[in-house]
């Protein structure tokens, strides 16, 4: 009877952000309104010998300027949100701006305010900070050694913690038949939405209230944390964050930035924006990624694997952003194992400070990191075996008949068929084709190479219990409210925060769907601590499988009792009453039936409504998942390399994904393109690089690699559908299989290519250099 | 991203432009398409006193023939050249280069003269015109006088151009029916060259007559490979003889090296689209 869910529907969020009327922070005109830059620290580590601020505070039309000494006691430290246990994690101070110490560069030392941003940006130049430059670390392998530079003087040895997961009997190493070494560095990327971070704040000294309108992921959660650091509580505080460009997880994070915007406001009481510049972006908005990963793996020649250990060294930054310590760790750790049933598995996990850039979640969080080894690993298994990396997948895939299927490290994997989606990509692909077509390449001095990457991730992280236990310092339920007006005109409140993923057109989807009633009566409202009650907002590919499940209990809700005056106005038992496509109707009486939307108006008008039921049609729902929930797939790409420069060519790829029942294929296929993309680029092109004083080299556009359209061929996206258990749609998130996926993907077709240079492995990105001097035996640049 | 406070100029025709440039005190910059300028400006790399927009200025436009050469513009745009049907009968080469800079954006603003002035080691276009054996026509209040592209060009985003002087246009000769190609390796970040050549061969009796090879990308500015060129001069273009010439290709070049390319490998680099860019403008024979 499905008809609005699983169509694809349009965006209904494009018209308005093609044609450039979205409202983004920066679009935002206050009267009065002033403009903020902060003055940064151009050295990695320094001691701050003295602030001079009376020369900038001279221009004309300058009103502020504040240092971190002026913040002492006023604005309190920026809090870490994870905690996870028994990790012994330090929980450094990080202040809004720094006092005596800088620990990157692009750490704030002062921020000022003037009545224009062209002033402002010439006042901020004013500011004179006489430094004291000292060594810096910016390598988490490096940092861990014995001497080297302290970021915090209260984290020995630069760490920040030690978390351990699983465990692996040392005789499984001792008596294996084969063991696979391997040491990977995953390098560091720089998120890169096209909206930079920016806010604006106004206080209201009459009511005491303050609003803060920013680039924000989480409003709720900025709101929570925004009011620990400024002392001023929640229910004065509003944070709205209504068009937002991308985040990446890079919007998830409660920065120092916005908290000081909203400090200035507070003490000007002046509207205060702050637009985060792209060179500002790439140094003081957080990064992604970054670790040093051993590897082993314990197998039989027949292909099995028996056992997994992986130890990393995770690179942190200066300071513990709001979600970093989980992300190496439990959205990590948790899956190094993959899709494979391997009985025996262990992590263990250094979390590093360097004196970099603080490193956060970014396009999936740990489990492209996690995914990435394990099928890496598997390759150079059946490299080690002599047998074809397809079968030793196969041969260790989770059977379809063992979901739930309870891993090495206690997750239970909600369901999955990965056999089916390998052979759909087989298919596609022409396995047994594409092997020939590369043996003729190779004899014409043409290399050929084809990767696979059968991934599966775990998201929509909870439930809340689940949370509390990993020690995410949140619920991860979800609310929604559906309030019908009497018209029959529909809002639905979320506590999601979509910027960009599509859910004021996904969420109306389910709202037609289960009340019956047209896309175009129901508006999605999202990213305003005004507006919604409350929420957790989108990060983990959680929206859709926690704030849609939310969506449609709510919608059952009011399904219900609608029944009940539904039935009375129908002079009905509402047990007779059956509820579909939008009207109620007496069972075996045709032609006696009402809609929703006109139960919806005798619901407001109350001028007859039956015993006991409430006047008003509206339901909240505070939804919290029963588990994670896993999507899989397989993901295939097939490359040529040219010898004679090194360059990879993106031939073909092919993604079948499975992320249960899909509401929008149009929005699916949106999200797999882009994450895709941002996975390729890890594997070719990206990867941020520090000096050895800990200046960013990759600090521009003009260096920092971002993948252009013109660098892929089409993307052929296929899928297959195996419902969540876990959750009332059936859905499974999809907003970053794509770029779990395709790393591993690429890097494992690149190597393919590379076999007849006898080449093992190379680190990321594969540049053209890299990869040149490998196939020529140059060795590695010096 | 906000520059320092700068006085702007908008003359209306070029004398009103050299009239501002002879008089004007302190720094000032020529405006052309600001696809080079703005960005220095904003990161504050760049900071001139004065800016001097020029898209007004009539003389600065167009691509016609005068004689035996073919007169361009210095305001001519990347994708005014891409698609002229006199630059595709005369100089090929020019259209070719133009093509592959930037993106689409980029070639809607940028301009021959904008690129030619500002020297970049790495900009497509030098090196196209050095093939062709462009000249400069430089326009001051006192007149007028013409350089050729390679005496122009002195380094890394330095030039022969006077302070009051501008770049009021290039001629480059008629090459009608040489072979032409710009083989070129752009960065996956920025899209300029990495290393790029430029190749120019007049085909005649199974011989290379005439050879003009100029690289980019390479050395601290755009450059013509004159080993290679004195290489392959009056030689019928075997793939060993192809080899050999492109070999030398940065022969006595202090080669570049970055973040992305070691100078080891781009002088490989320069070498190998050398030899395609040769075998291109040489074709089958």
């Amino acid at each position: 009877m499905s008809t609005v869910i699983g169509q694809p529907v349009r965006r209904r969020e494009d018209a308005r952000l093609i044609v450039g009327r979205g409202q983004f922070t920066d679009d935002l005109k206050l009267p009065g309104m002033t403009y903020a830059v902060i003055v940064r620290s151009p050295y990695a580590h320094a001691r701050i010998r003295r602030i001079d601020v009376s020369r900038a505070l001279a221009m004309p039309g300058v009103l502020a300027v504040f240092t971190g000494k002026d913040l002492e006691g006023v604005l309190g430290p920026v809090p870490t949100a994870w905690i996870p246990p028994n990790a012994d994690l330090k929980q450094t101070v990080h202040r809004a701006l720094a006092v005596d110490e800088v620990r990157y560069a692009g750490d704030g030392v002062a921020m000022v305010v003037a009545e224009d941003r062209y002033t402002a940006r010439d006042a901020a130049e004013a500011v004179e900070v006489e430094y004291e430059p000292l060594p810096a670390v910016v390598d988490a392998w490096a940092a861990v050694q014995e001497g080297a530079p302290l970021v915090h003087p209260d984290a020995p040895g630069n760490l920040a913690l030690h978390w351990t997961a699983g465990s692996v009997d040392q005789k499984a190493f001792d008596e294996a038949e084969v063991v696979v070494r391997q040491r990977f560095v995953q390098q560091r990327l720089i998120p890169n939405p096209m909206e930079p971070r920016a806010a604006v704040a106004w206080y209201d000294p009459g009511t005491e209230n303050l609003t803060v309108w920013m680039t924000s992921q989480n409003p709720h959660i900025h709101r929570f944390l925004l009011s620990g650091i400024l002392g001023i509580p929640e229910h004065r505080l509003r944070v709205v964050a209504q068009d937002v460009g991308g985040g990446f997880g890079s919007k998830i994070s409660c920065y120092p930035d916005e908290a000081l915007v909203a400090h200035a406001a507070r003490t000007l009481a002046r509207p205060v924006k702050w637009v985060e510049d792209r060179s500002e972006h790439f140094m003081a908005t957080t990064h992604g990624r970054d670790h040093v990963q051993e590897v082993e793996l314990a197998g039989r020649k027949d292909g099995t694997i028996e056992a997994l250990r992986v130890k990393i060294w995770a690179n942190l930054g200066a300071y513990l952003s709001t979600a970093a310590p989980g992300v190496p760790t439990i959205l990590f750790g948790l899956i190094v194992n993959g899709c494979y049933r391997i009985p025996q598995a262990s992590t263990e996990v250094y979390g590093v400070f360097t004196h970099t850039t603080p490193v956060d979640a970014y396009r999936g969080a740990g489990r492209p990191e996690a995914t990435y080894l394990i099928e890496r690993m598997v390759d150079l298994f059946a490299d080690a075996i002599g047998m074809d990396p397809v079968e030793v997948r196969r041969k260790n895939f989770v059977p379809p008949d063992a979901f739930p299927y309870t891993n090495a490290f206690g997750i239970t994997y909600d369901s999955g068929n990965y056999p089916l989606a390998l052979d759909k990509a087989l298919e596609r692909v022409d396995y047994g084709g594409f092997r020939a077509r590369q043996a003729q390449a190779r004899q014409e001095g043409r290399y050929l190479g084809i990767g696979f990457s059968t991934y599966v991730e775990m998201c929509g992280l909870g439930p809340s219990e689940v949370a509390g236990a990993v020690g995410f310092q949140g619920g991860l339920w979800e609310n929604a409210t559906v309030r019908v007006h009497p018209s029959g005109k529909i809002q639905v409140m979320t506590g999601a925060s979509p910027h960009g993923q599509g859910e004021e057109t996904t969420f109306a989807q389910i709202v037609a769907e289960q009340l019956g009633v047209a896309m175009d009566d129901i508006e999605v409202v999202h990213g305003d601590t005004d507006r919604v009650t409350m929420g957790w907002g989108t990060y983990g590919s959680r929206t859709l499988a926690v704030g849609g499940s939310a969506v449609a209990v709510a919608c059952q809700r009011l399904i219900e009792k609608g029944r009940r005056i539904a039935a009375h106005m129908l002079e009905a038992d509402a047990d007779d009453v059956a509820f579909q496509q939008g009207r109620y109707q007496v069972q075996g009486v045709p032609g006696r039936s009402v809609s929703f939307q006109e139960v919806a108006l005798q619901a407001h008008l109350a001028w007859n409504l039956p015993q006991g039921v409430e006047p008003g049609m509206e339901a909240t729902a505070n939804y919290n998942p029963s588990n994670f929930t896993f999507p899989f797939g397989t993901h295939v790409a097939i490359v040529e390399v040219d010898p004679d420069s090194g360059l990879v060519r993106l031939e073909r790829y092919v993604a079948v994904d499975d992320c249960g029942t899909p509401i929008n294929p149009l929005i699916i296929a949106g999200q797999v393109h882009g994450g895709v993309v941002q996975g390729v680029g890890q594997a070719l092109w990206e990867g941020a690089v520090y000096n050895a004083e800990g200046q960013l080299l990759t600090g521009s556009f003009l260096e920092y690699a971002m993948p252009k359209a013109r660098f892929f061929p089409p993307i052929e996206t296929d899928s297959t559908v195996t419902p969540s258990p876990h959750n009332p749609l059936g859905v499974k998130g999809v907003g970053e299989t794509g770029t779990i996926a395709a790393t591993p993907a690429v890097v494992n077709a690149v190597m393919d290519a590379l076999k007849p240079f006898n080449i093992r492995h190379l680190d990321m990105p594969l540049t053209p250099e890299k990869v040149w001097r490998a196939i020529h035996g140059k060795g590695e640049r010096q | 991203m906000i520059a320092e406070r700068f006085r702007y100029l908008r003359p209306k025709d070029l004398d009103e432009a050299l009239a501002w440039l002879a008089e004007s005190q302190g720094e000032v910059r020529v405006l052309a398409g600001g696809h080079s300028l703005l960005p220095l400006m904003k990161l504050r790399l760049a900071a001139p006193q004065t800016v001097l927009d020029v898209e007004r200025v009539e003389a600065l436009r167009g691509i016609r023939l005068e004689g035996d050469v073919l007169h361009i513009g210095a305001m001519t745009r990347y994708h005014e050249l891409a698609r002229d049907p006199l630059v595709a009968e005369y100089a090929p080469l020019l259209a070719m280069a133009a093509r592959t800079v930037g993106d689409p954006q980029v070639r809607n603003r940028g301009t021959v003269g904008g690129s030619i002035c500002h020297a970049d080691p790495a900009a497509d276009f030098p090196a196209a015109a050095l093939a062709m054996d462009a000249e400069v026509e430089l326009r001051s209040r006192a007149g007028k006088r013409r350089l050729p592209l390679r005496e122009f060009l002195l380094g890394p985003l330095s030039t022969a151009l006077a302070p009051n002087e501008l770049l009021a246009a290039i001629h480059v000769p008629l090459r009608a029916g040489w072979g032409a190609a710009y083989e070129k390796f752009p960065h996956p970040a920025s899209g300029y060259a990495v290393a790029g050549v430029a190749a120019l061969i007049n085909k005649e009796g199974g011989a290379a007559r005439a050879v003009a090879v100029a690289v980019t990308g390479v050395g601290p500015v755009a450059y013509r490979a004159a080993a290679t060129e004195e290489v392959l001069t009056g030689a019928s273009l075997d793939a060993a003889r192809i080899q050999d010439g492109a070999s030398q290709v940065a022969e006595g070049v202090e080669v570049n090296a970055d973040l992305f390319a070691s100078a080891d490998y781009r002088r490989h680099l320069a070498q190998v689209l050398a030899a395609r860019a040769l075998r291109a403008a040489w074709g089958s024979d």
